[in-house]
């Protein structure tokens, strides 16, 4: 009697917890969309070792594609979910900024050739200056919203609309391509090994922003920023100086996005390269129960958002949605898990297990 | 002194994005004397290959050395293209050559054009309004390009049909004169269609699309993408699964637009198939000039350019150097 009594106060009180802490609802959502998927083909789960058309090895299936896809838009929350933490607003630039900086490495690569035969450049040189480049670009960015005081989306339109213009005018128009191999290890696999790349760069970046935050005060001051610019100033902190840093920490985000894009095809459209990745990115913020208009943030909860969406578009390819109602469906999706994680919803949730808890004790006293 | 850097930085980075305007913008020529004054209303050149081939031609076509006064509007915005041929009436030009953005809402400009004395000749697309509004119009078929697509499926006699369908933008013109005659095909010869996806002219969704399918484990011989974009991208998704693809192989791949990359990879027997849509129409464009400058009148007032398709088993070096954009 009594071991039972134990165990459930414990499964509630671990529910009740669960529910509070932010990182419940990607995981939710995952495991929904695990479940689903379970129940509707099991073979989507299926993973086959193979070779591809260059003799390397290769492990394909839904799940590797996932890895795979999901990994540009994982490197993007990381940048993203400072942004929002700090500034309280977004960067909507995301996509043109891939444009310009996937630009620069092709225009670094090719020279003025548009079809080189040999690279002008090492790829590390050229993916050096594209850090260069994202990172003034997010620079500027970060100044007319820290310095400035412009509303963050605002500010970001001005390089929405011009970056993809920007980007085409760095190559004068013409779209290179890159036929060198070993160009395409980035965003797709590195021979011997069978995991798609992009997984191990998203992996690499994860790694470092979480020794960065371990081991530097960035979150704390990021966070402080976000709750209360006026308090953390009287802190001693620069609030203007971390809003700049992290527009500037995303520029370098979207400079390793735009890498792994270019590579996946060897090529650019500057017009549609990274089309819409940034709502996709806000919405990986959203998903790991960030709030929008910034404060406390859980870059794990954002990390694994992002792979979510990307489960969640592979899951409605494979069920064959037409691809232009894609979004309306990852719409539908998005309602559902928002309001879930909206802080009401979750504290009645949380408040709910609570009261039962104290059922229980009520009847174990009666 | 962190503002002041910052600043700096700021003011070159918008100076950058102002020469990057700039650089769009053609100024006209100055000395006019007894040239044909020519307004040219297009899409933007960075829309696609396709459009910067057109933009080059045009630009080369109508120089001063040709006798002609040009001056080009770029906008992929209905309204922005009117603002633009209003522009372009009160400057007095002679001929107005127009690629709109949209099919609707240019009736009143051009009558106002008309006016004016100033004739108007359209390329690349067709508008909704009456012909006795312009002169001539230089257009691409679509639906014949499908055809002559299908045409040749239908010529490779494959055992079984089972298609990859990647569709451009929908409701587009390409799209609907690209996609409508392989539906009919397939209604008629039954064949099949494994999957029939917009990828939006775009190479990563196509090739997210063709991934999707290969890891379902459905088996397919034939790629047909509307665009050269698209086939890309699905061509890489077929290099990642180790799939065979172009002549002999185990999958056809299709394409349009004669990209000269594309044309390449029919070269190198990668591709199968790639279907010419003209950017070309600026001698088109000069000829209907001359004949009316010279007094004359235009047979037809809707010209088709020819268009071919080329086939990776008979295609030379020489049609990619000519027909490649």
């Amino acid at each position: 009697m009594q071991a039972q009594k134990t165990g459930k106060t414990k499964v509630s009180d671990y529910f009740g917890k669960l529910f509070g802490r932010q990182i419940f609802i990607p995981i939710a959502a995952l495991l929904l969309l695990a479940i689903f998927n379970l129940i509707a083909d099991p073979s989507f789960y299926k993973i086959t070792y193979g070779f591809n058309s260059a003799g390397d090895p290769v492990l394909s299936g839904y799940l590797m594609t996932i890895l795979d896809y999901g990994s540009e838009l994982a490197i993007l929350a990381i940048g993203m979910t400072l942004v929002t933490a700090a500034s309280g607003g977004q960067d909507i630039s995301v996509g043109a900024a891939i444009a310009i900086s996937g630009s620069v490495v092709l225009r670094v690569l090719c020279g003025t050739n548009s079809r080189p035969e040999t690279l002008q450049a090492p790829i590390i040189v050229a993916f050096l200056v594209s850090c260069v480049v994202a990172m003034l670009f997010g620079a500027f960015n970060g100044t007319l919203v820290a310095y400035f005081k412009i509303q963050p989306m605002v500010a970001t339109l001005i390089l929405f609309t011009a970056g993809r213009s920007i980007a085409a005018w760095i190559n004068n128009n013409e779209l290179p391509i890159i036929s060198e191999p070993s160009f395409s290890y980035f965003g797709g696999f590195i021979p011997g090994i069978p995991i798609p790349t992009p997984f191990f760069i998203a992996l690499a970046c994860v790694l470092v922003m979480t020794l960065v935050l371990r081991f530097t005060n960035l979150g704390l001051y990021t966070q402080a920023v976000g709750i209360n610019e006026n308090s953390s100033r009287l802190n001693g902190l620069n609030p203007a100086f971390i809003k700049f840093l992290t527009f500037v920490i995303l520029g370098l985000c979207v400079a390793v996005a735009a890498l792994i894009k270019v590579s996946r095809l060897s090529s650019i459209n500057y017009s549609v390269i990274a089309k819409d990745i940034e709502m996709d990115a806000i919405l990986a913020v959203a998903l790991g129960g960030n709030p929008l208009n910034g404060g406390k943030f859980n870059m794990t909860a954002s990390i694994l958002g992002a792979y979510v969406i990307q489960f969640l578009t592979t899951t409605l390819y494979k069920m064959n949605v037409s691809s232009d109602a894609l979004s309306a469906y990852k719409a539908v999706v998005v309602i559902f898990l928002v309001v879930i994680s909206a802080p009401v919803v979750r504290n009645g949730i949380s408040d709910f297990w609570k009261k039962l808890k104290l059922k229980v004790r009520v009847k174990e006293a009666a | 002194m962190k503002k002041k850097f910052l600043a700096v930085i700021m003011a070159a980075t918008m100076v950058l994005g102002l020469t990057a305007c700039g650089a769009k913008e053609a100024a006209p020529a100055a000395d006019a004397g007894a040239m044909i004054k020519v307004g040219i209303i297009n899409n933007d050149p960075n829309e696609s290959g396709y459009r910067t081939a057109n933009d080059k031609d045009l630009k080369e076509t109508f120089c001063e050395a040709n006798g002609y006064e040009a001056s080009f509007a770029y906008s992929l915005k209905n309204d922005e293209q009117i603002t633009a041929a209003q522009k372009f009436i009160q400057d007095g030009v002679d001929y107005l050559l127009l690629s709109a953005a949209d099919t609707a809402g240019w009736d009143s400009v051009l009558k106002d054009a008309q006016d004016a004395g100033i004739r108007v000749i359209l390329f690349d697309r067709t508008i909704d309004a009456d012909p006795s509004l312009y002169e001539a119009s230089i257009v691409s078929d679509m639906a014949k390009e499908g055809q002559t697509a299908v045409d040749w499926l239908k010529g490779q006699g494959l055992s079984e049909y089972n298609i990859i369908h990647l569709q451009g933008v929908m409701g587009s013109a390409a799209q609907k004169g690209r996609s409508g005659a392989l539906d009919d095909a397939v209604a008629a010869d039954g064949w099949k269609l494994v999957t029939q996806q917009t990828a939006e002219w775009n190479a990563e969704k196509a090739q997210q699309i063709v991934q999707s399918v290969i890891d379902s484990g459905d088996s397919f011989n034939v790629i047909y993408a509307e665009n050269d974009d698209m086939a890309k991208g699905a061509v890489a998704a077929l290099d990642k699964a180790n799939i065979a693809h172009g002549v002999g192989k185990d999958v056809i791949v299709m394409g349009f637009d004669c990209n000269k990359w594309a044309l390449e990879e029919l070269l190198a027997q990668n591709w199968n198939y790639d279907g010419q849509c003209n950017p070309f129409q600026s001698s088109y464009i000069d000829e209907i000039i001359k004949t009316l400058e010279s007094g004359g009148t235009i047979a037809e007032k809707t010209v088709i350019m020819d268009e071919k398709g080329f086939d990776a088993s008979t295609i030379t070096q020489d049609d990619v150097d000519s027909y490649g954009i």
